[in-house]
């Protein structure tokens, strides 16, 4: 049995929480100095997390995006920047697994992401077009074999640290812009020219700078599927889920932290009922309804998982757009409850009831696609679609 | 009907091609065609041709072009008058 098979052959829930022991020591730390989560990160590469989408044939495990899902919620309980760089990252392989079937470069890649434990990273935001993944100003470039895309790209999460890039831009020069393609590039085949630096509220390990990219790569790197397929059918739904599981992570991490408060005052006064004993009943409420709304969401996905019909449909959409709403809202609810439970001490960094970094990098919730573009965008799918009314379907 | 779908989406598609540059099997997404265009280009139908989008219409594949576009209201307008 080698060492890589031997950590295979532990479940993924087990595994996961080992790499979660790791990043919650130093997520302070990480939050503190606003830099890449690398012992978590490196924790989850020691644990194999990072290809188990992928399937077994081309080195994975197989695993569907429920599982994968947990991971996140467990990974939010400890550093929620270590949590978004791997929800980020699996972002890219559920495309990359789903969408480059048949192609041969794409399929070694993803063994090789497997067998070398690689970090995929994202390059979609571009200066002049705001924040809509449906839009590129950039154009691909194919000179015979060759590809070559500069992008001017406002947001590359953890791009310094990533083995290789997920690059969108049009599929050429003339094409309209939401004639889009994705392209792999891998480390050695770009350069990145920082422009600006994150140094933000929360999210603060996601290290989400900004970067001029040029990148050069055999053309069979561009992925084979529209990048409107890919947006459509997997990319925005995996976003909202692997999201929606890590910021219910993030908010049952404040939760508890609250319940031992309301738990230590107990014990200090028996026979009384802590006063922050009813909002904790409220919170854990709340939390349950978050839990519930991404729970809902990944059984729909996997009940249209491969049916491009079912995962075009309108009614899914508004269904994946609404657990992005409900649970980035309602996180912020729940650790604004934790905090007036805490008082003082969930205010104050450096004890065991802290709170800020929480309620910081939650609040990341509602921007990263903004919810007020992701409502605008229910909104005029509901003057069509009728709202699903049953219980169970 | 070929020819009113394509006057709706000259109207309503905010296409930034003009909509005769488009064949009838070509992609309207790739053209440049938004979700939120989409829609109000099904709207202008539903009124246009007094129906409404059933449910299992109601996704991309059913706007993806003018033939789809047709053959989607065929389908609505024949089960209307069965």
């Amino acid at each position: 049995m080698t060492a890589a098979s031997k950590i295979t052959a532990m479940g993924l829930t087990e595994r996961a929480k080992q790499a979660a022991k790791v990043a919650a020591e130093f997520a302070d730390k990480v939050d503190i100095e606003a830099r890449f989560p690398s012992e978590g990160m490196d924790a989850l590469k020691a644990e194999r997390l990072m290809g188990v989408m992928i399937r077994p044939e081309q080195g994975g495990e197989g695993a569907s995006l429920t599982e994968v899902a947990d991971i996140c919620a467990i990974l939010g309980q400890a550093c929620a920047a270590t949590a978004m760089t791997y929800a980020m990252h699996q972002i890219q392989i559920a495309s990359l697994s789903d969408y480059a079937v048949g192609s041969v470069w794409h399929e070694t890649f993803l063994k090789r992401i497997c067998d070398e434990q690689l970090l995929i990273g994202s390059a979609t935001s571009e200066a002049g077009i705001g924040g809509n993944l449906r839009n590129s100003l950039c154009a691909i470039e194919v000179d015979g074999e060759t590809v070559r895309l500069t992008k001017d790209a406002t947001v590359i999460s953890y791009g310094a640290d990533a083995d290789a890039i997920m690059v969108t831009s049009r599929r050429h020069p003339d094409a309209a812009h939401s004639d889009q393609v994705a392209t792999i590039f891998l480390k050695d085949q770009y350069t990145l020219e920082q422009t600006s630096v994150w140094d933000t509220l929360g999210m603060r390990g996601t290290c989400s700078d900004g970067y001029i990219f040029k990148g050069e790569a055999p053309a069979e790197q561009i992925l084979p599927r529209p990048f409107a397929e890919i947006a459509a059918q997997s990319m925005l739904a995996v976003s909202h889920l692997l999201w929606g599981s890590l910021w219910y992570g993030i908010a049952a991490d404040a939760v508890a932290r609250a319940q031992s408060f309301v738990k230590a005052a107990a014990r200090k006064s028996p026979g009384q009922v802590p006063p922050g004993a009813l909002r904790l009943a409220e919170a854990s409420s709340l939390l349950q309804l978050v839990k519930a709304n991404v729970v809902a969401g990944l059984k729909q996905f996997a009940a249209c998982k491969g049916d491009s019909d079912a995962l075009n449909a309108m009614s899914f959409s508004v269904a994946m757009n609404n657990v992005k709403i409900g649970t980035s809202q309602t996180i912020l609810t729940i650790i604004n409850h934790c905090m007036l439970i805490c008082g003082i001490a969930g205010y104050k960094n450096g004890t065991p009831f802290s709170l800020g970094r929480h309620l910081r990098d939650a609040h990341s919730a509602q921007l990263m696609i903004s919810n007020d573009r992701i409502l605008g965008n229910t909104s005029t799918m509901l003057l069509v679609n009728k709202q699903d009314t049953s219980l169970l379907g | 009907m070929k020819q009113t779908i394509r006057t709706l989406l000259a109207k309503h598609g905010n296409l930034p091609v003009a909509i005769e540059s488009v064949a009838d099997g070509a992609d309207l997404y790739d053209a440049g065609l938004s979700s939120f265009a989409s829609v109000q280009v099904m709207l202008a139908l539903e009124e246009e041709f007094d129906i409404e989008f059933p449910e299992h219409l109601l996704n991309r594949k059913s706007f993806s072009s003018v033939d789809e576009i047709e053959a989607a209201l065929s389908e609505i307008l024949e089960d209307q008058a069965a």
